[in-house]
C-alpha cells in the first residue's frame, strides 16, 4: 500500500522523527486556518499518488493565509496524471541550510533491508549514486537483531558527514530503519531530510510503501493512527470494467484463483490461460506468433466450474473478441475436466458454439481423460502435453487469423 | 545422485491436517517419500494417511527417535515464521515452504535464522522439489502417477520460479530422453530462501547432473546473481534459460504487475530484456521459445 505524503509524514512522526508542523486540508478554508496557525510563509502541496507535482503546478508558495487559501482552491481542482488530489498539505516554508537523503529499501540478494544516506538530498538518489558514489552511504541491517544507532552512524559517516550533523542525523536514520521493519515497509524514504538554519533536522517530505501481504496485520497504524478505511485499496491506476468484474467473480468463490488484466491489451484473441508462469509464457508465445491478445489472465489453484465459466464469459464479452484460447502448463492440482466444463458453459450461456469459439484447449494433467471426453462431445479442438505451449499458442493464432 | 534429497531423506509436514496438506501427504507417500510425522497444534494422536500427528515438532522428533531431515511447511501466512523457526530449532535442516502471501520481512527473518543454524529454505510460495523415481517433497508434479509421467531420472537439473513451469519443462526434458536429476520449484516471491546461484554449488557437486535449465521472469536481481556466480566459479555445467514475460517490457505495461509478486518491474535493470543481456554475457544460453529447451541442452552436453 502506497501512502499519501501527509500519511507518510505521520508515519515518520509516529516513529519519533521530527517533522514540521504541517496541516492536511480538504477545503480552502481549512488551508487558511492551517496557514494562520503556522503564522508565516507556507508551501501548499497537492496530495496525489503520482509524481511530477511540482511541474504540474501542484506545489505553490504563499506569504499570507489568504494566498494559501487561494492556492489550495486551485490545487484541489487540479488533476495530475489523471489523479485528483485527496487534499492539500500546508507546510511552513522552511529555512534550509542543507538537504540530505535517507531511506531504507529491500536488498533481495542479501535478503536484508538496506539503509541509504546521502548528503546530497532533494534530488534523484539514483543519479547521485551514479555520479557521486562517495556521497552515498550504505549498510544492511539484520532482520532479527535490534537496529543499533551505531549502524546508522556508520552509514552516515561514510559520506563524510561529521560533527553535530552526524549526531543529529544518526537517530533519524536508525528510527527510519526500525519503522521499516516494524511496519512491514518495502520503501521508507525521507527526501529531503533538512537541516534548518537553527541546526535542527526535520523530515520535509517522505515516501512510504507498505507491503500488501502485511496490510492485514498493520491495522493499528492503518486504521487507528492514519484512519485509512478497510476498503481503501489504493490502486495506482484505474481498473477497467473487465478487471473489476473478474475481481468480483474471484472474490465470490474461495475455490481457485483467477486474475484478469486488460490494461495495454486490445486484441481479438481472448486468453483463458494460467498455471503460474504459464500465463507469462503463453502471452509471449501468442504475441510472438502474430496473435493479438485481448487480455492477460491467470487461472489456477483448482477453480470451480463457476469461476472458470465466469472468467471465460468476461473475456468473451470484451469488445473485439472473436475466439478464446484455453491453455495452461501441465496441471497437477487444477482439474482439466472442471476447466473444460466451465469454458464450455460460458460459450453456451452466451449463445456461442464451443467448437467455433474455443480456438484451442491445451491443458494436460489431472483428470485430462475426463476433460477430453467433454471436449470431444462439443467438438472442441484440444491437444496434450506432446504439443508445446509454443505450438498450442501458434494453433490458436492460426485459427483466429484464418477466421478474420 | 541428486541434490538435497535422497532415498533415505525423512521429513515431516507442518500443518498436515489442512485440506491441501492431506493431499500433498498422500502424493508424497505414494511417490515413495519417507514422511515420519505431521504437526498440527492440538491434534496430537490423529493420523493422516497413516502418518502420526503431533502437537509440536519436538514431539515428532522424539517419537522418530533420531534427527529428522526436512519439513514441508504449509500453515497460514501468519503462523509460518513461527513454524519454520520451530522446525529449525528442533534440528531440521531442509525446509520447503509452500505457503503463499508471506510478508517478505518474515521470509527474510526465517532465512537469517536458517543461516545461523546451517539450515536451507526452499520457497516460500513454491511446490517443493523432486528426485525422479526416488522421492518428492512438496506438491511438485501432482499425484504420484502424474509425477511419473513428467519426471524420469536423467541428467538435467531444473530450477524454476514457477511451480507449474517446473513440471512443464521437466516433462519436455523427459520426452526428449534427457530426464531430470533434481527439479526445484524455488518460488516466485521477491525474497526466497534459495536462489539459482545459491543452489548451483549443489548441482555442481552432483555427478548425475550434466546441465541446468532455469525458468525465469522479470523482477529482482536473481539472474544477475546467477550470471556473477557462473563467471566467478568456472562452473562445469552449461545453463539454458527461458525468460517469460517479455511482453512486460512494452511501454504501456510499465508499473503493472503480472503473475508472481516478484515480477513487478521496478526499473530497467530487472526487465526481461536487461536480464537476457546479462545472462548471455555470462555464457548462459537464453532460448527464444519454450520448446527449444531440450535441443539447446542436447547441443551443450557431451554425449
Amino acid at each position: 500500500m502506497i501512502f499519501y505524503e501527509y500519511e507518510a509524514r505521520k508515519i515518520v512522526e509516529l516513529a519519533g522523527i521530527p517533522v514540521t508542523k504541517y496541516g492536511f486540508c480538504q477545503t480552502a478554508d481549512e488551508a487558511r486556518k492551517a496557514a494562520e496557525e503556522i503564522g508565516g510563509p507556507t508551501v501548499i502541496k497537492s496530495q496525489v499518488l503520482t509524481g511530477g507535482r511540482m511541474k504540474a503546478g501542484g506545489v505553490q508558495f504563499a506569504d499570507t493565509p489568504d494566498e494559501a487559501a487561494k492556492h489550495a482552491e486551485d490545487i484541489l481542482k487540479l488533476e495530475i496524471n489523471g489523479h485528483m488530489p485527496v487534499g492539500v498539505l500546508v507546510d511552513p516554508k522552511a529555512e534550509i541550510k542543507q538537504e540530505y537523503y535517507a531511506s531504507v529499501v529491500w536488498d533481495g540478494t542479501a535478503k536484508k533491508p538496506l539503509m541509504l544516506f546521502s548528503d546530497m538530498g532533494g534530488i534523484d538518489i539514483e543519479q547521485v549514486a551514479e555520479e557521486h558514489p562517495d556521497h552515498v552511504g550504505r549498510g544492511h541491517i539484520s532482520n532479527i537483531l535490534p537496529v543499533g544507532d551505531y549502524e546508522a552512524k556508520q552509514v552516515i559517516a561514510a559520506t563524510g558527514v561529521t560533527g553535530s550533523q552526524l549526531n543529529r542525523a544518526t537517530p533519524i536514520l536508525a528510527k527510519l530503519a526500525r519503522l521499516f521493519r516494524e511496519n512491514d515497509m518495502i520503501l521508507a524514504e525521507i527526501n529531503p531530510l533538512a537541516e534548518l538554519t537553527d541546526g535542527s533536522f526535520v523530515a520535509l517530505d517522505a515516501h512510504m510503501e507498505m507491503e500488501e501481504e502485511a496490510v492485514g496485520r498493520q491495522k493499528n497504524i492503518l486504521r487507528k493512527e492514519l484512519g485509512i478505511a478497510e476498503e481503501d485499496t489504493r490502486d495506482t491506476y484505474v481498473p477497467s470494467d473487465f478487471e473489476k468484474n473478474v475481481k468480483a467473480i474471484d472474490a465470490a468463490d474461495h475455490r481457485g484463483v483467477i486474475q484478469g488484466k486488460d490494461h495495454g491489451f486490445d486484441g481479438n484473441l481472448g486468453l483463458v490461460i494460467g498455471a503460474g508462469g504459464g500465463s507469462l509464457t503463453l502471452t509471449d508465445a501468442v504475441r510472438n506468433q502474430g496473435g493479438k491478445p485481448a487480455n492477460y489472465s491467470e487461472i489456477g489453484g483448482n477453480p470451480s466450474v463457476a469461476k472458470a465459466c465466469g472468467l471465460a464469459k468476461e473475456v468473451l464479452k470484451k469488445d473485439g473478441v472473436e475466439k478464446i484460447a484455453v491453455m495452461m502448463s501441465i496441471v497437477s492440482n487444477t482439474r482439466v475436466d472442471i476447466v473444460a466444463r466451465g469454458v464450455i458453459k460460458a460459450c453456451l450461456e452466451l449463445g456461442k458454439d464451443p467448437a467455433e469459439t474455443i480456438a484451442i484447449f491445451r491443458i494436460p494433467g489431472a483428470w485430462e481423460d475426463e476433460g477430453n471426453k467433454i471436449l470431444d462431445h462439443y467438438g472442441v479442438e484440444y491437444c496434450d502435453r506432446s504439443v508445446s505451449l509454443w505450438d498450442a499458442a501458434g494453433r490458436a493464432v492460426a485459427k483466429i487469423q484464418g477466421a478474420s | 545422485m541428486s541434490i538435497l534429497l535422497n532415498k533415505d531423506t525423512t521429513f515431516i509436514v507442518q500443518g498436515i491436517t489442512g485440506r491441501e496438506a492431506v493431499n500433498l501427504t498422500k502424493e508424497c507417500l505414494d511417490y515413495g517419500s519417507k514422511i515420519v510425522g505431521g504437526v498440527t497444534p492440538g491434534r496430537l494422536g490423529r493420523e493422516v494417511h497413516g502418518v502420526p500427528v503431533f502437537d509440536t515438532v519436538a514431539q515428532a522428533v522424539e517419537s522418530h527417535g533420531s534427527a529428522i531431515d526436512g519439513s514441508i511447511v504449509t500453515v497460514p501466512p501468519g503462523f509460518t515464521k513461527d513454524a519454520v523457526v520451530e522446525a529449525i530449532a528442533n534440528g531440521i535442516k531442509l525446509l520447503v515452504i509452500v505457503t503463499e502471501r508471506i510478508p517478505r520481512g518474515d521470509v527474510a527473518e526465517m532465512v537469517e535464522f536458517a543461516n545461523l543454524h546451517d539450515a536451507r529454505i526452499i520457497g516460500p510460495n513454491c511446490l517443493g522439489l523432486i528426485v525422479p523415481e526416488v522421492c518428492k517433497m512438496g506438491g511438485i508434479g501432482g499425484p504420484a502417477k502424474d509425477a511419473a509421467k513428467s519426471y524420469k531420472p536423467g541428467v538435467v537439473g531444473v530450477m524454476s520460479r514457477s511451480g507449474g513451469m517446473t513440471t512443464e519443462i521437466s516433462s519436455s526434458l523427459t520426452a526428449a530422453g534427457l530426464g531430470v536429476s533434481t527439479a526445484v520449484s524455488i518460488g516466485g516471491d521477491a525474497i526466497i530462501g534459495s536462489t539459482y546461484a545459491e543452489l548451483m554449488p549443489y548441482f555442481e557437486a552432483d555427478e548425475q547432473t550434466e546441465a541446468i535449465v532455469i525458468y525465469t521472469e522479470p523482477g529482482g536481481r536473481m539472474e544477475a546473481q546467477l550470471s556473477e556466480w557462473k563467471q566467478e566459479n568456472n562452473s562445469r555445467l552449461p545453463i539454458v534459460a527461458f525468460m517469460a514475460g517479455k511482453f512486460m517490457d512494452d511501454e504501456e505495461m510499465q508499473g503493472m504487475s503480472f503473475g508472481h509478486a516478484g515480477t513487478i518491474v521496478e526499473g530497467k535493470e530487472d526487465s526481461a530484456t536487461e536480464k537476457i543481456i546479462r545472462l548471455e554475457a555470462a555464457g548462459i544460453k537464453v532460448v527464444e521459445r519454450i520448446d527449444e529447451i531440450p535441443e539447446a541442452v542436447k547441443e551443450r552436453i557431451e554425449r
